[in-house]
Formats: structure tokens, sequence, C-alpha cells
């Protein structure tokens, strides 16, 4: 096995530390094809330093390596009562390193991400995937997610 | 969706549940309560397509030879109906707005329900379906 496939038993899942904004940016970059610093730099500062309790910017790194190298990350927070909605777990944030996948690091962020909303007494979790992403759709019904209650609506302005 | 789609789609996840067990095609019309006619024929494509092996003799039968985790419901059904093309609208030229407006509404139904089918492989839903009975002896 390459140092590029850990086995599962060598990945860590913890919060994100400042360090890993590079390595985010990065994956991000070569999932989306888009480079959005500005955006993680925020996301981080607004994520993982304030209101721990209800927001959770989660990595997956390879444990067993001198330096923790970043291979996966979620991002969720709680949100409540928008249009009547009792509080949930909203991910809207998750990507796996292309070349390890297929190997449970996706379903162990999920289940942290859980974890923590289930911590923070909420039942149910939600997210938003477009509808040509099948990785991602097929990841998330995988994991049990099924269409919600909600629809989402947009018009071009 | 079309019966033969239906039908297949239930076949294939009862015998991807014990992909080692060997189910004739009578057991599974017993079960689903279809006509075993009808259902040899479906079993036959799903043969054809690799997803399922038959076995012959006695205790023969059929048993799941895909891979459950790469198959989607999606891949199943084009199997049966084609569901590659676009959305259509008849007589584009003469349609009316209002023709249009409905043609729209069916298109955006038609995309979501696509996306679900082309998400959902067998494998997720045997997971289901356990979660399903989870639930039920829970209540």
């Amino acid at each position: 096995m390459s140092s590029a496939e850990p086995e599962q038993s060598e990945i860590e899942i913890r919060r994100i530390q400042s360090g890993d904004i590079p390595a985010i940016i990065a994956l991000d970059e070569r999932v989306t094809e888009i480079a959005k610093p500005e955006y993680w730099q925020d996301i981080y500062e607004r994520y993982s330093t304030r209101r721990l309790d209800e927001r959770f910017f989660l990595v997956a790194c390879s444990a067993g390596e001198a330096e923790c190298k970043v291979l996966g990350y979620i991002v969720g927070a709680v949100r409540g009562w928008e249009f009547g909605s009792a509080p949930s777990g909203w991910v809207f944030g998750f990507a796996v390193e292309a070349d390890t996948r297929q190997q449970g690091i996706g379903e162990k962020l999920f289940m942290a991400i859980s974890a923590e909303f289930t911590a923070a007494d909420i039942t149910t979790i939600r997210t938003m995937v477009p509808r040509q992403n099948a990785l991602h759709m097929a990841f998330f019904r995988s994991e049990g997610m099924v269409a919600g209650p909600y629809i989402q609506l947009e018009m071009e302005l | 969706m079309q019966k033969s789609s239906r039908l297949a789609i239930f076949a294939l996840i009862e015998l991807a549940s014990d992909p080692e067990k060997q189910v004739s095609v009578a057991e599974i019309g017993e079960k689903f309560r279809v006509s075993t006619h009808h259902l040899a024929k479906v079993m036959h494509t799903l043969g054809r397509a690799g997803l399922v092996k038959s076995v012959r003799g006695v205790g023969g039968g059929y048993c799941f030879s895909g891979n459950a985790r790469r198959v989607t419901l999606l891949d199943v059904i084009a199997l049966f109906e084609d569901v590659s093309g676009d959305c259509k609208l008849n007589d584009e030229g003469k349609a009316t707005d209002v023709e249009w407006a409905v043609f729209d509404i069916m298109c955006e139904i038609d995309d979501i329900a696509k996306a679900t089918l082309g998400a959902t492989t067998i494998s997720t839903m045997l997971m289901q379906i356990e979660r399903r009975k989870g639930r039920a002896a829970a209540e």
C-alpha cells in the first residue's frame, strides 16, 4: 500500500488547525477546479474559532506520518428555525482526496460530524448536493440520507 | 417506471441480499406477487447484462453476480427503458405557452428522478432496508 493509500486505522479525524488551511484550499481546488483561498480563510475563522459547540470543521489526516497530511474535510453547523425548521445539522462542505477514496475516509468524517451534532442534541442532518454530482449524492445516500421535506428553489436575477 | 424495471430491481435486491443463495423465478414471483412468465423474461435480460447468473439443476435458480456497490437503480432501469434521451416536447414549433410551462415542470421532475435513481446503488438499497427494519423494530 502506498503512502497515498493509508489504512483506515492510520486516519485521524480532528478539528481543523490553522496549518491545515493551505491543504484544504488545494484539495478543494483539485475537486472543484476553482481556487477560493479567501473563502476558506473566512470559513476557518468563522467555523473553528467561535461557537465551537455548534460549528464543526473537521479534517481527516494520515496520523501515521510525522506531518499529518490532510486527506479530506467536512464542514457543518447547527442551523435552526429557517422557514420553521427545528435546529438541524447542516453540512455544507465535504471532500476526500481522489486517490484515497473508497477507503472509508469519507464515512469516518461523516460519522464524526454526526457524532458532534448528536452531542449538540441534534437529531437530523441535512446537506445540499448538485443533481449532477453523482459521487457526493451516492456517498450521502449510502450513509442513509434521503430526500428531505425541503426543496431548493432558485431563479436567475 | 415500467413494470419490468420495477420487477428487475425487486429481484436484484432480493438476490443481492444473499449473493451465495440460489433463488428460483417461482420463489421471487411468489414473494413479490408477480407472474413467473413476465419475471422469467426480466431475469433473462438481467442475465445477459451480467447482473445475475443462472444455476441449472436441482436447487437451481438465479444468484446475484453484479457489483452491488456500483450498480445503480438507473443502470437497471436502462436495461428495460430508454433513459438516455433528454426531456423532449413533441411539436415544439406548435407548442403553446401552456404546453411549454407544463413541459418545464415535467423535465424538472424527470431530472430529479434520474439523479436520485442514478445515485442509489443496490448496496444502498440493502442498507436502507436494514435501517427500515431497525426503525420498525424500535417502534
